[in-house]
């Protein structure tokens, strides 16, 4: 069997398909029209072929089942055996996956198992002119984009970044094949158990989801600037983000985070705070819709990706801003 | 515990800057530092020795300068440094460093307990080392790693995950990559300053690892850089300056003009 067809790591948790799983689908499918090639799909986990549908649904022309209550949780002993198997016996011409706490833990393992390339966190997939997988990927930061290709090795493998691609709107007349996959597993070769999953008590900040973002950056200067950030973002029914500099002054944990070491976003709104506007956080934003910037150098970076810029101090400028939006939806709501 | 930790040295990347014309990176002047998370590991490899004894050994692949980065570790409390340096190590994917650094710790740490590095570093953000490393070692891994806690031989480790954390179990001998969030790594103390230039930094060679050519280096990189580009994201904005009030009027316009209020 030859090297041809495109596959996606169809990740899932708790029996419900990650939203990135669906995006690399959408990707998968542009690249194989362009290819000429199908896509496959490989779902793992306990008692979930009832997902395969909706997996066809979103472009997968096949669906590789495998189910064991061995793989009820991901471990990476269990899915690198799996993937292992997969590739020997399918040959896939090229291996995406989801770069998820999974994603990222999983792909490298396979990369050295099987022996190929593997590229983290890419923001581009292309086919080039000999029929080879362009990957692009942000580095130093998101100061480069570089541009990355696997000649002499398969599968050519990726890690996506969530919240990158597009995913195909669901078809429901879309027609694929469900394939049970008998893949080898044994107890014994799982080295490590998980003994316990706990959600987090924290709230949890739905970056990637939200339409709408506040975020602070070192022009806060205090912590308590988030306060105010805070207020912004529940004005405008939105939620709060961070850049670096916040992050690592500890002002605000990472969760909040955004840029090429936070989230990658793109709301309809993105308001930037104090923020300079450095590469790193550029490369998390700049695909939003509108984005208005506040800063009070009238020189800083983050004015040259700004739809909208006030130059002036924050402190004097939100708080305005505040109540304008106020009296404005009370104006709205009237009329 | 007989502990390696995997360093690295980047540059900072907060420091980084383009230059306009020649699109291309400016390094001059920008500090080289120790990867932040692999400081984390650092840290976590102190911690155990300090409760559960042992040796810390830090290692790193890099040019000769890469020195610095071990002699700062050692300032921290590692007890031995090893520096993998050799021309034909330059180059190298993260298949390629994995196997340089697994080949490392197979020849001089054969009895090794516990392998720690950080989470991903900050100049290529991959996060491959570690996993690819814990595979050309044969030994189970476990990335994301928050707290660490040994009994015997036996590792229970907290794993942070998007929407909260894992708690895994696990034997020795394991490789764990390891969070921001895990611990606040120590400042070198005066003194330790000073001892840490009194090592001897152990200098590793491909006369050491004996690996084929074809397996270093850029040679044994399965990942080929075919191009690099500075990313374009410039709008022709509007600008608002002067008094607050009118300046959020303005904006507030807009954002009904595009229905965001």
């Amino acid at each position: 069997m030859e090297n041809k067809d495109i596959w996606v790591l169809a990740e899932q948790r708790n029996g419900k398909i990650m939203n990135v799983a669906y995006e690399i689908l959408g990707a998968a499918r542009r690249l194989a029209d362009k290819k000429k090639c199908e896509v496959c799909a490989v779902l793992v986990g306990d008692k979930v072929r009832d997902l395969s549908d909706s997996l066809i649904h979103h472009g997968a022309d096949k669906v590789y089942v495998v189910e064991s209550p061995l793989v009820k949780d991901y471990t990476t002993d269990a899915y690198t055996n799996i993937l292992e198997q997969v590739i020997k016996n399918f040959k896939p011409e090229v291996f995406l996956y989801g770069a998820t706490t999974i994603g990222r833990d999983l792909a490298p393992r396979v990369a050295s198992r099987v022996h190929t390339g593997l590229t983290a966190d890419c923001t581009g997939l292309d086919i080039d002119e000999d029929g080879l997988l362009l990957q692009t990927r942000p580095a130093f930061g998101g100061n480069l984009m570089a541009t990355i290709k696997c000649p002499d090795y398969r599968p050519q493998m990726s890690t996506v970044r969530p919240g990158v691609m597009e995913k195909l709107a669901p078809d429901a007349k879309r027609k694929g094949e469900v394939i049970d996959f008998d893949a080898k597993l044994d107890d014994k070769d799982l080295r490590t158990q998980v003994v316990k999953m706990v959600k987090a008590a924290k709230q949890v900040v739905n970056l990637e989801e939200a339409q709408v973002i506040v975020s602070g950056g070192r022009g806060l200067k205090t912590p308590d600037g988030f306060e105010l950030i805070k207020q912004l973002a529940d004005e405008l029914g939105g939620v709060v983000g961070a850049s670096r500099a916040a992050v690592d002054s500890g002002w605000i944990s990472s969760d909040h985070q955004v840029g090429q070491t936070g989230k990658t976003v793109r709301p309809e709104l993105y308001v930037a705070c104090g923020i300079s506007g450095a590469i790193q956080h550029l490369a998390g934003m700049s695909g939003s819709r509108t984005i208005v910037a506040i800063n009070k150098d009238p020189n800083a970076a983050i004015f040259k990706v700004a739809d909208y810029a006030i130059v002036g101090d924050l402190y004097k400028v939100i708080p305005v801003l505040i109540e304008q939006i106020k009296s404005e939806k009370e104006e709205n709501s009237a009329s | 515990m007989n502990i390696v930790v995997l360093i690295k040295q980047v540059p900072d990347t907060n420091e980084v800057r383009i230059d306009p014309k020649t699109k291309t990176l400016i390094r001059k002047g920008v500090p080289s530092i120790i990867n932040p998370e692999d400081k984390n590991a650092v840290e976590q490899a102190l911690t155990l020795k300090q409760k559960y004894g042992g040796e810390v050994n830090v290692v790193t692949m890099g040019p000769p300068q890469a020195d610095v980065a071990l002699r700062e570790a050692l300032a921290m409390g590692a007890d031995k440094g090893f520096l993998i340096t050799d021309r034909f190590f330059g180059g190298a994917d993260t298949y390629a460093t994995a196997k340089t650094l697994s080949t490392t710790i197979k020849t001089v740490f054969p009895d090794f307990d516990l392998v720690l590095c950080g989470r991903q570093a900050i100049d290529g953000d991959t996060a491959q080392v570690g996993p690819q490393t814990a595979e050309q070692l044969g030994v189970p891994q476990v990335t994301y790693a928050k707290e660490v806690e040994v009994s015997g031989n036996k590792l229970t480790v907290t794993r942070e995950v998007e929407d909260g954390y894992e708690v895994i179990e696990l034997t020795t001998p394991a490789l764990l990559t390891v969070v921001k969030d895990a611990n606040q790594p120590r400042y070198p103390s005066i003194s330790g300053i000073f001892d840490a230039y009194e090592v001897d930094v152990k200098k590793i060679t491909n006369d050491d690892l004996k690996l084929v050519r074809e397996e270093l280096g850029l040679k044994g990189s399965p990942t080929k850089v075919v191009a690099t580009t500075t990313p374009d994201t410039q709008r022709k904005g509007e600008v608002f300056t002067g008094n607050p009030k009118e300046c959020c009027g303005n904006l507030i316009d807009r954002l009904n003009q595009r229905h965001l209020i």
